[in-house]
């Protein structure tokens, strides 16, 4: 089983998809259930604090916008832990967002920097690429030992 | 009886993962309004911000544009907007800008942006949220032209407190002290208004405060209206420079920080406060007048006669904006080229910092202590490349705002 980082991270299709092959997705419905089911916090929505934005600084600089910040504290720690990646490019909003352009930027050069396995794909058209779209996520993850 | 709940659309990016998301929440309800995010569908969401055609990268940019065109066209009602993305972003400072301007353009709603780092608190955000429920619940009492009976207006503000009678649209008492203790400031204010206008605290038929010691002033004093800086300036600004009717601009510089703000019939649209630094502020006016020995009433007239191109001054830190000055006066500049280039450096940095979060339209109107130094207003009006307006008794604005919205109380009383 491999620790596939996901991109976009709040895709619920790609978590699945890796679930099913075996490995283990790393998306943010992880990283945010963990905060929201902290107990003793109270900063709605996300149960993110200032301390996020602060914590966001191993990965960005000071002068990079805290949204940028607080959200690498997020994707972060899942880029240090992947084994793995999958990257769709320009998705369509009901694929998964987040949010943030400049994130997306930091978070793709950060996952290729690592020289981990990454499957990189466009978002499908039509339907017909939508099965070759599944076709090749499924062959990469198979091709990382997972259920075939 | 209670009033009824503002509800503020959020327009943002960013706020809930800087962690200042509950920041928002909580300076919303201590001014008893509420905050939401309007609903759209997805199809509504592709829509707007394709018709909208500013095409950003960013999703909750996106977001942002879809939901601002549903509050123009109708699809989401709200009864003010608040326009927030993090400090530093390029992409999202555009995104706040021309949102705010379509806004303004095309709907009556009252808009606030603000560019927050994870530093911001409920405090910073609160006269802003103020100023938008204010204008969402007092329309009528901000439309009031007139000053009616006999009213009294304390403006309590960071350098000075200043307190004005009124009596029938006549200002015919003021009063005038440098801050210290907040309510001893205003206890004499009040006193020199109410000598000056030869009537007792009695013969009131209403009183109204503003500025940062309002609550605290007003919950003593008993006062009618209470209400933040932003409403009472503007209307007091366009009263005083009779322009109460169509567009106009008020910028107020303070002591401790600045106002910018867009009126359209006497009501503030879009709004900027703040400063980078007390180098924007009169605070650095009164250190150069203190530097160059002379009183801060005679700032002015120097720098009227200075010319101060040729002096490099940089007041975006007033620190670094300090050091400027020794180093000029070192160099054996002129005090009054000085004079004009402190004068310039502070106008510039409203010009940069605040008067670009704005639509400037004319006439633009200064008011505040700082619009009795003719350098400054001059630095401006080259800057703005337009003729300034400064009304009689501008360095009152808040006391005959508050004197003049307060005469709204005084048939009720």
């Amino acid at each position: 089983m491999a620790k596939v980082f996901i991109y976009p991270a709040t895709s619920l299709i790609l978590s699945d998809l890796v679930a099913r092959f075996g490995h283990k997705p790393l998306g943010t419905a992880l990283s945010i259930r963990e905060r929201i089911q902290t107990a003793g916090l109270d900063s709605p929505p996300l149960q993110m604090t200032p301390d996020d934005a602060k914590k966001g600084l191993k990965w960005a600089a000071v002068e990079v916008p805290s949204g940028v910040r607080g959200r690498m504290s997020l994707f972060g720690p899942l880029i240090d832990q992947a084994e793995a990646a999958i990257i769709v490019n320009n998705p369509d909003f009901a694929f998964g967002c987040m949010g943030c352009a400049r994130t997306d930027e930091l978070v793709e050069f950060l996952v290729k920097q690592k020289n981990i396995p990454i499957l990189e794909l466009s978002y499908p058209a039509d339907e017909d690429e939508g099965i070759i779209f599944v076709r090749k996520v499924r062959d990469f993850l198979t091709s990382l030992g997972g259920n075939s | 009886m209670k009033e009824a709940t503002v509800r503020i659309a959020q327009l943002s990016c960013g706020p809930e993962y800087s962690g200042v998301q509950k920041e928002i929440y909580t300076a919303a309800e201590a001014v008893g309004a509420e905050v939401f995010f309007p609903d759209l569908s997805l199809a509504d969401i592709r829509r707007n911000f394709r018709d909208f055609g500013l095409d950003v990268k960013s999703g909750d940019l996106k977001l942002a544009i879809a939901r601002a065109v549903a509050l123009v066209e109708g699809a989401a009602e709200a009864d003010a907007v608040f326009i927030a993305s993090c400090f530093r972003c390029a992409e999202a400072a555009i995104v706040r800008n021309e949102l705010r301007r379509y806004i303004h353009e095309h709907s009556k709603l009252p808009v606030v942006s603000y560019s927050f780092t994870e530093r911001t608190t409920s405090g910073t955000l609160l006269t802003r949220m103020e100023a938008l429920t204010t204008i969402a619940r007092r329309r009528a009492l901000l439309a009031r032209e007139r000053q009616t009976g006999l009213t009294m207006g304390v403006d309590s503000g960071s350098s000075t407190t200043k307190a004005v009678i009124m009596q029938d649209n006549e200002i015919i008492g003021t009063g005038w002290r440098p801050t210290t203790e907040v309510l001893n400031s205003s206890d004499e204010v009040i006193a020199l208004a109410l000598e000056e206008a030869g009537v007792k605290r009695d013969d009131l038929d209403a009183i109204g405060t503003t500025g940062y010691g309002r609550f605290l002033i007003g919950e003593r004093i008993g006062a009618d209206l209470i209400q933040e800086e932003l409403t009472v300036n503007s209307k007091g600004a366009v009263f005083l420079a009779d322009c109460q009717h169509g567009p106009s601009t008020v910028i107020d510089i303070g002591g401790m920080d600045n106002k910018a703000i867009s009126v359209l019939d006497g009501i503030p649209g879009t709004f900027t406060m703040g400063g980078i630094c007390a180098g924007a502020s009169g605070r650095f006016l009164e250190m150069t007048a203190k530097r160059l020995g002379v009183d801060i009433t005679e700032l002015g007239p120097l720098a009227m006669k200075g010319m101060g191109e040729g002096v490099p001054m940089n007041s975006y830190c007033i620190v670094f904006g300090t050091q400027s000055l020794v180093n000029a006066l070192a160099e054996g500049h002129s005090k009054e080229d000085v004079a004009a280039a402190a004068c310039h450096s502070v106008a510039e940095q409203v010009f940069e910092q605040q008067l670009q979060e704005i639509d400037i339209k004319e006439p633009v109107v200064m008011v505040g202590g700082t619009s009795l130094i003719q350098g400054l207003v001059r630095a401006m009006g080259n800057l703005l490349q337009t003729e300034i307006v400064v009304p009689h008794h501008s360095q009152y604005i808040g006391s005959v705002g508050a004197a003049l919205l307060s005469s709204g109380f005084v048939e009720k009383n």
